[in-house]
């Protein structure tokens, strides 16, 4: 009963200070008298959604689709390609180091030159979103599975335990922790990565009508955009977060 | 003492070798362990304790000497007849007690349901009944020190290698659970082998006391320790008990 109370206060001091925020916009606006291309009110910015020019739902699916897309596409090469170097030493001594120096590349900056190779358009802001959510993935998961005392790896071979048993018991549970850590590092850089695709070219998306309105000067429509574009991001977010609850046990979670 | 030991080494010699260095870590031990006894193994930290407990474990080759285990009456057979207990309970954080437990059984592909059973009634011999569908993070560093005692003992090992279990606990849990230690010792029925850097815990449990030198380690004295089981903690203000904690203070040249 207590404990529901107190979860009942934190969700509720969480929407207080949300709206919070939306009202010192509001007034901030206001009493600043801030011109409306400068800054919208909250109020004017959701009036935009019913502008049916800017075809929100369309656009928000697209980015929307690219986000994941490029996540799941993160996810499964990742976790994968971790998975590969620490059964193939071989593959890890020479790779590895590689993949440490390529991290390094800021991804954004290779935007231009996906759009060259793969032309404009959903699959290469797949491409960048991927890309720049991949690496965070595979490191900490590689790390993770690394990750192990000394002394369990002992007690388990003084068992004669099998390569294969030392990994589905001991390595794999042992860096899910680390593996959920990096999907949630990488599920909000792919949600950059669909973005700045759309920048640089692209016919449809949250990120494309960005650049539209930022000619018309309609301020309220690109806040509204980025709004938009936060909630995917969040609902990504949420969702990796629901996995890990149901898939680590609470003392093992890394922040 | 037994006609025959159940454990003998002889003139043990280990050598670590790592980026073209050797470094002498065990120079000479000799000693004899016969079935059922609880030897302490003492000795200054980095003398090479755990070096001897890892060559028993089959866990590292040792370089010169002999390592025998199992006499004519009871067989040895090395992957299961020893059960580990390390200065960390080095549980499973996302396991279960109960299923942290039954690892080893796991490992060696022990019956299911007899293990669990088995498991079960460890636990309770540890103290630890009700506390089985717990997770790790919810039990004392003493309590979880008690699991990993069952856990060593869940496949009826004939020896139990215990490294510094009680070195991290606070000094009166660690008293509480040498008391359980010689409980345990005397319904389980194990050999055990105890190593310890604490020359009054190596009086205390032990049937007999190897005192080994400052590294490389050779074996300085070894001798019965005659105070009668079950002990309490009192026999440390005890005459003989002072005798012999200062024949090891002697032989560290301490005394
Ligand atoms: N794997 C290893 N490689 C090289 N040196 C080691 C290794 N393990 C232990 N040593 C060295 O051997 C010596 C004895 O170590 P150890 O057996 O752990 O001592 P103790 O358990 O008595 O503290 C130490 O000096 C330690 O640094
Ligand atoms: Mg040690």
């Amino acid at each position: 009963m207590e404990e529901l109370a107190e979860k009942a206060r934190g969700y509720g001091l969480i929407i207080l200070a949300h709206l919070a925020v939306i009202l010192s916009w509001h007034l901030f606006v206001v009493w600043g008298e801030v011109p409306s291309y400068v800054m919208p009110t909250p109020a004017a910015t959701v009036v935009t959604l019913a502008s049916p020019d800017y075809h929100w739902l369309d656009n928000t699916l697209v980015t929307a689709g690219e986000i994941f897309g490029g996540y799941a596409l993160g996810v499964l090469f990742g976790v994968s390609l971790a998975l590969i170097f620490s059964w193939v030493r071989i593959l890890n001594a020479v790779f590895f180091p590689l993949f440490v120096s390529l991290n390094m590349i800021p991804k954004v900056a290779l935007g231009p030159l996906f759009i060259v190779w793969f032309s404009y358009g959903l699959g290469s802001n797949i491409i960048i979103a991927f890309s720049i959510c991949f690496f965070p993935i595979l490191l900490t998961t590689a790390r993770g599975l690394t990750e192990i005392e000394p002394d369990l790896i002992d007690l388990v071979r003084s068992l004669r335990a099998s390569r294969w048993q030392i990994f589905t018991k001991i390595q794999l549970p042992g860096a899910l922790p680390y593996v959920f850590s990096g999907m949630k590092v990488g599920a909000i850089l792919a949600v950059a990565g669909a973005v700045v695709g759309e920048f640089i070219a692209s016919d449809k998306g949250l990120g494309y009508l960005m650049i539209q309105v930022q000619s018309t000067l309609d301020t309220a429509a690109m806040f509204m955009a980025v709004i938009l574009l936060s909630l995917v991001g969040i609902s990504l977010y949420l969702l990796v977060t629901g996995l890990e609850r149901i898939c680590v046990v609470k003392d093992a979670r890394l922040g | 003492m037994a006609a025959q030991p159940f454990i003998q080494l002889d003139g043990v010699r280990k050598v670590y070798r790592s980026r073209g260095e050797e470094f002498l870590a065990v120079s000479d031990v000799t000693m004899a362990v016969a079935e059922g006894e609880l030897v302490s193994l003492v000795g200054p930290s980095g003398c090479g304790k755990t070096t001897v407990l890892k060559i028993l474990a089959g866990l590292h080759p040792h370089d010169g000497g002999e390592v025998r285990i199992g006499n004519a009456e009871t067989a040895f057979d090395a992957g299961r007849d020893v059960g580990m207990v390390f200065q960390q309970s080095l549980l499973l954080k996302w396991r279960r007690i109960i299923d942290n437990v039954l690892l080893p059984a796991e490992i060696l592909g022990l019956p299911r349901k007899a293990s669990r059973e088995r498991a079960r009634e460890l636990l309770a011999m540890v103290g630890l009944a009700g506390e089985e569908d717990k997770y790790p993070y919810e039990l004392s560093g003493g309590m979880q020190q008690r699991a990993a005692i069952a856990r060593s003992l869940v496949h009826d090992p004939k020896v139990i290698l215990m490294d510094e279990p009680f070195g991290a606990l606070d000094a009166l849990t660690r008293e509480k659970m040498n008391l359980e230690l010689l409980r345990i010792w005397s319904e389980a029925k194990k050999t055990i082998v105890f190593v310890t850097h604490s020359i009054q815990e190596a009086v205390f449990l032990g049937t007999r006391c190897a005192v080994l030198t400052a590294g490389p380690a050779r074996m300085a004295d070894t001798f019965d320790i005659a105070l009668p089981y079950p002990r309490q903690l009192d026999i440390k203000t005890q005459e003989a008990f002072g005798e012999y904690t200062r024949r090891i203070y002697r032989q560290l040249d301490m005394g």
